[in-house]
C-alpha cells in the first residue's frame, strides 16, 4: 500500500507538472519554471508564520502569491529596465530564495522548516501524512487530495484554454492580432505553475519539481512534433518514472526523488540517442546514407 | 558601535578569515559573471552550482574523508561535466538552452541526492558538514579553507586578465572572433572551466541556490553603470566585494544570520538601486528622460500651431485664444495649458487678455520646425521617391529630433530650396 500511495503521489505531481511544463519549455521559459519553485520560499515562511500551522490553504496562497509576484518583477526587469531574461531571472529567485532562508533564520524554533525539506521535499512520508476525520474514519493521505485537485484544475485549466495557449504559444503576435488576451494567459499559466509547485513540493521537493517540469516534456518534444501528442507521452513517461522510480529507490535504499529523477535522466539519454528521426543515432545513420550516395 | 570598530579592524583571526574568504569568493565570481552574463548565459551558473553535488557526494564516498581539495576536484569534474552537457544537448537536438540547463540541473541534483542517502546510511562519522558544501556556511570558513579559496581566486584572476582581450570578443561576437581566428571553442572552454571554478569556490560560501547570484546579481547591477566591458568587471567585483563585506558584518553582529543570504540580498540591494537609479540607463533616468522628450514634442507643437495661424493670417504676431490654438492640433485642453504656461516660462510667448502672442524669439523658434518639417518632407519626395501626400506624418516626427548638423546637410543636398512639395513656403531664418 505504502508502494502505491508513494507512486500516486509521484505520477500526480508528474502529470499536472508535465502538462505545464510542455507549455513552459516550448514558450521558452523552463528556467522560469525553476526560478518559481525557489522564490516561493518566503511566501510559505510567512503564511506559516501567520497561520500558525502547515494547513494547505494558507501555504498555497502565500506561496501562490511569491511564485506570481517572482515573475511580475522578471517581467517588470525584462520590460522596464530592458535586463536581459536569464539575469532577471537569476536576480529575482537567489533574492528571494535568500529572503526565505533569513526569514527561517529569524524565526528558528517558530517555523518547522528547512531548507533541506524545500530542496529535497520527502515523497516517503506521503503515506503516513493521513487525513482523519472527526469521528476517526482514515481518509488516505492528504497529500493525496491535494495533489488530486490541484490535478483536476490544471487539466480543466489546459482543456479550457488549449486553443488559446496553443495560439499564444507558437505565434504570439498573431494571438494578439486576433484577440487573445496574451498577457492574461500569460500570467494565468505562471498562476498554475506557482499553485502546482506549490502543492506538490511539500511532498516531493523543488528538485522533482523542477525535473518534472522540464524532463518529461522535454523527452516527449524529441519524440514528436504534434502538440496533443507531447502532453500524452509526457503524462505516460511521468507515470513511468514515477513507477520505476520508485523500484530503483526501493532496491537501492535511496532517496525516492533522487532516484525518480535520475531515472527520468535515463529515460532522456535513451530517447536522445534512440529517437526515429531526432536522435543522434538516426541522425548519424541519415548523414552516413547521404554520404555515400553522394 | 563597538562591533563596527572591532570588526573593521580585523583584529580578530576568524573576523579575517571570513571577511577576506567572503571578498575573494565574491569579487572573483562577480568577475567570472560578467563574461557569462553577456554570453546570455547567466543561468549555467545555477546548473553548475546544482551539478556539483553528485561530484561533492562521489568523492566523499570515494576517499571516505572531508578533505576539502577531493571534494573540490569531485565538484569541478561534475560541474564541468554538466556545462559540456548542455552545450551538447543543445547543438544536436532541437531542446533549447534554457530547457537543457534546466533538466541538466535537475538530472546532476537528482544524481546528487540518491549518493548523498548513501552516505547518510554509511553511517561514516565525518558526514556532518558535508551539508556546509551545499547550503553555504560563510561563517564556518577556517584558515586552510582560505588557503585553498584564495589560491583558486587568484588563478581565475590572473587566467581572466590575461586572456581579457580574447574572453571579451568570445562573449560579444563569436563568430567575429572565429573570423579573426582566434581558437573560440578553446576560448569556450576556458570560459566554462573559469565558471565552475568560480561556483565551486563560492558554492561553500553561500549554498547551491544562491550560488547563481554571486555570478549574476553584481554582472547585472555593473551593466548598468557602463557601455565598457573593462569598467563594468571591475565594478562587478567591486559590488561583490561589498556584498561579500556586508554580509559578513551582518552575521558578525547577528550570530544567527546566516551570511551567504545576505551577502545575496545586498548585493541583490545594489543591484535594485542600480536598475533604477543609474545615470543613462535607469529606470529613472529613462523616465525622466522620456518625460523631456514628450513635453518638448508638446511645445514644438503648439509653436508650429501659432506658425500655421500666422501664416494664413499673415502676420505671425496676432494674439491667439485657447480654443484657436487647441483647433489646429490634436491636443486636450490641460495639455494645452501646460504647454503654453511652459512655452511662456522660456519667453517664446507671452500672454496677453486671456490670450497668447509669440514674441520674437518664438516666431524663431516656430519658424525653426516648420522649416525642417518642409525640408524633409521635400527630402522624401526628391530622393526617396515618395508620393508628397504620404511624406507628411514621418516629417512629424523627425521635426523634434533633427539636429543642426542634419539640417545644413540636407539644405545644402536640397540646393537651398524655397517651397516644400505641397508648394508652401519654406521659412528662411
Amino acid at each position: 500500500m505504502i508502494a502505491f500511495w508513494i507512486i500516486l503521489t509521484g505520477s500526480l505531481v508528474a502529470i499536472s507538472c508535465g502538462l505545464l511544463g510542455s507549455f513552459l519549455i516550448l514558450r521558452k521559459m523552463s528556467m522560469i519554471g525553476d526560478a518559481i519553485s525557489h522564490a516561493v520560499l518566503p511566501g510559505i515562511v510567512i503564511a506559516f508564520l501567520l497561520s500558525g500551522n502547515r494547513e494547505p490553504l494558507s501555504m498555497l496562497l502565500g506561496a501562490g502569491f511569491f511564485g506570481l509576484l517572482s515573475t511580475f518583477i522578471i517581467e517588470y526587469l525584462h520590460q522596464k529596465a530592458k535586463l536581459q531574461t536569464d539575469a532577471a531571472i537569476g536576480v529575482t529567485f537567489t533574492l528571494l530564495f535568500a529572503v526565505g532562508i533569513i526569514l527561517i533564520s529569524v524565526f528558528t524554533g517558530k517555523v518547522d522548516i528547512d531548507q533541506d525539506c524545500v530542496l529535497y521535499g520527502e515523497i516517503a512520508y506521503v503515506p503516513i501524512d493521513l487525513w482523519i476525520l472527526d469521528d476517526g474514519t482514515i481518509m488516505g493521505p492528504r497529500p493525496i487530495y491535494i495533489l488530486s485537485t490541484v490535478l483536476v484544475l490544471i487539466v480543466l485549466f489546459i482543456t479550457i484554454g488549449y486553443k488559446h495557449l496553443k495560439i499564444g504559444t507558437f505565434d504570439p503576435a498573431f494571438a494578439t492580432a486576433i484577440g487573445i488576451p496574451t498577457v492574461l494567459w500569460h500570467y494565468l499559466l505562471m498562476g498554475a505553475v506557482s499553485i502546482t509547485t506549490v502543492a506538490s513540493f511539500e511532498s516531493v521537493g523543488s528538485i522533482l519539481v523542477v525535473a518534472f517540469l522540464i524532463g518529461p516534456p522535454a523527452t516527449a518534444y524529441l519524440l514528436t512534433d504534434d502538440l496533443k501528442k507531447m502532453l500524452i507521452i509526457t503524462c505516460i513517461l511521468g507515470v513511468l518514472i514515477s513507477f520505476f522510480g520508485y523500484w530503483l529507490a526501493y532496491w537501492l535504499n535511496a532517496s525516492i526523488a533522487g532516484c525518480m529523477t535520475v531515472l527520468l535522466g535515463v529515460f532522456f539519454t535513451i530517447v536522445f540517442i534512440f529517437a526515429p528521426n531526432t536522435g543522434i543515432l538516426a541522425k548519424k545513420l541519415k548523414s552516413n546514407k547521404n554520404a555515400i550516395s553522394i | 558601535m563597538d562591533d563596527l570598530v572591532t570588526f573593521f579592524s580585523f583584529s580578530d583571526p576568524n573576523i579575517r578569515y571570513v571577511v577576506f574568504g567572503s571578498i575573494l569568493l565574491a569579487a572573483s565570481s562577480a568577475i567570472v559573471g560578467c563574461f557569462t552574463l553577456l554570453k546570455k548565459k547567466a543561468l549555467v551558473g545555477d546548473a553548475v552550482a546544482h551539478s556539483v553535488l553528485p561530484g561533492v557526494c562521489a568523492a566523499f564516498l570515494f576517499t571516505g574523508t572531508k578533505n576539502i581539495s577531493f571534494l573540490i576536484c569531485g565538484a569541478f569534474f561534475t560541474g564541468w561535466m554538466s556545462l559540456l552537457l548542455i552545450d551538447y544537448i543543445v547543438a544536436h537536438s532541437k531542446i533549447k538552452k534554457d530547457t537543457a540547463i534546466g533538466l541538466v540541473l535537475s538530472v546532476f541534483f537528482g544524481a546528487g541526492i540518491v549518493l548523498l542517502t548513501f552516505i547518510q546510511q554509511s553511517g561514516n562519522s565525518s558526514q556532518s558538514g558535508l551539508d556546509s558544501f551545499i547550503f553555504g556556511k560563510a561563517a564556518a570558513l577556517v584558515g586552510t579553507d582560505l588557503v585553498t579559496f584564495g589560491v583558486i581566486a587568484i588563478i581565475l584572476l590572473v587566467i581572466v586578465s590575461v586572456f581579457f582581450k580574447e574572453l571579451t570578443l568570445v562573449a560579444f561576437d563569436e563568430n567575429f572572433a572565429k573570423s579573426l581566428g582566434f581558437p573560440v571553442k578553446s576560448l569556450d572552454m576556458l570560459l566554462t572551466t573559469l565558471t565552475v571554478l568560480a561556483v565551486v569556490t563560492g558554492i561553500t560560501a553561500v549554498g547551491v541556490v544562491l550560488m547563481a547570484a554571486m555570478l549574476i546579481t553584481p554582472g547585472a547591477a555593473a551593466r548598468y553603470w557602463t557601455d565598457n566591458i573593462r569598467k563594468m568587471v571591475i565594478i562587478a567585483a567591486i559590488f561583490g566585494a561589498l556584498s561579500g563585506i556586508l554580509g559578513a558584518y551582518i552575521s558578525y553582529v547577528a550570530p544567527s544570520m546566516p551570511t551567504g543570504p545576505w551577502m545575496v540580498v545586498t548585493s541583490s540591494f545594489i543591484a535594485v538601486i542600480s536598475f533604477f537609479c543609474a545615470p543613462k540607463k535607469g529606470i529613472f533616468a529613462k523616465w525622466v528622460r522620456n518625460n523631456v522628450n514628450k513635453t518638448t514634442m508638446r511645445d514644438e507643437n503648439t509653436l508650429k500651431a501659432f506658425y500655421h495661424l500666422g501664416e494664413r493670417d499673415e502676420d505671425f504676431e496676432l494674439p491667439r485664444s485657447m480654443a484657436t490654438l487647441a483647433d489646429k492640433q490634436r491636443i486636450g485642453e490641460k495639455q494645452l495649458k501646460k504647454s503654453l504656461i511652459s512655452l511662456c516660462s522660456k519667453g517664446l510667448i507671452k500672454e496677453t487678455e486671456e490670450k497668447w502672442i509669440l514674441t520674437k524669439t518664438g516666431v524663431q523658434d516656430a519658424a525653426r520646425i516648420i522649416k525642417l518639417h518642409r525640408l524633409w518632407e521635400l527630402y522624401l519626395t526628391n530622393y526617396m521617391h515618395i508620393a508628397p501626400d504620404h511624406v507628411h506624418d514621418d516629417a512629424e516626427t523627425i521635426e523634434h529630433i533633427i539636429t543642426p548638423e542634419i539640417e545644413n546637410e540636407l539644405e545644402h543636398l536640397l540646393g537651398y530650396p524655397s517651397d516644400d512639395p505641397h508648394k508652401q513656403k519654406i521659412p528662411r531664418l
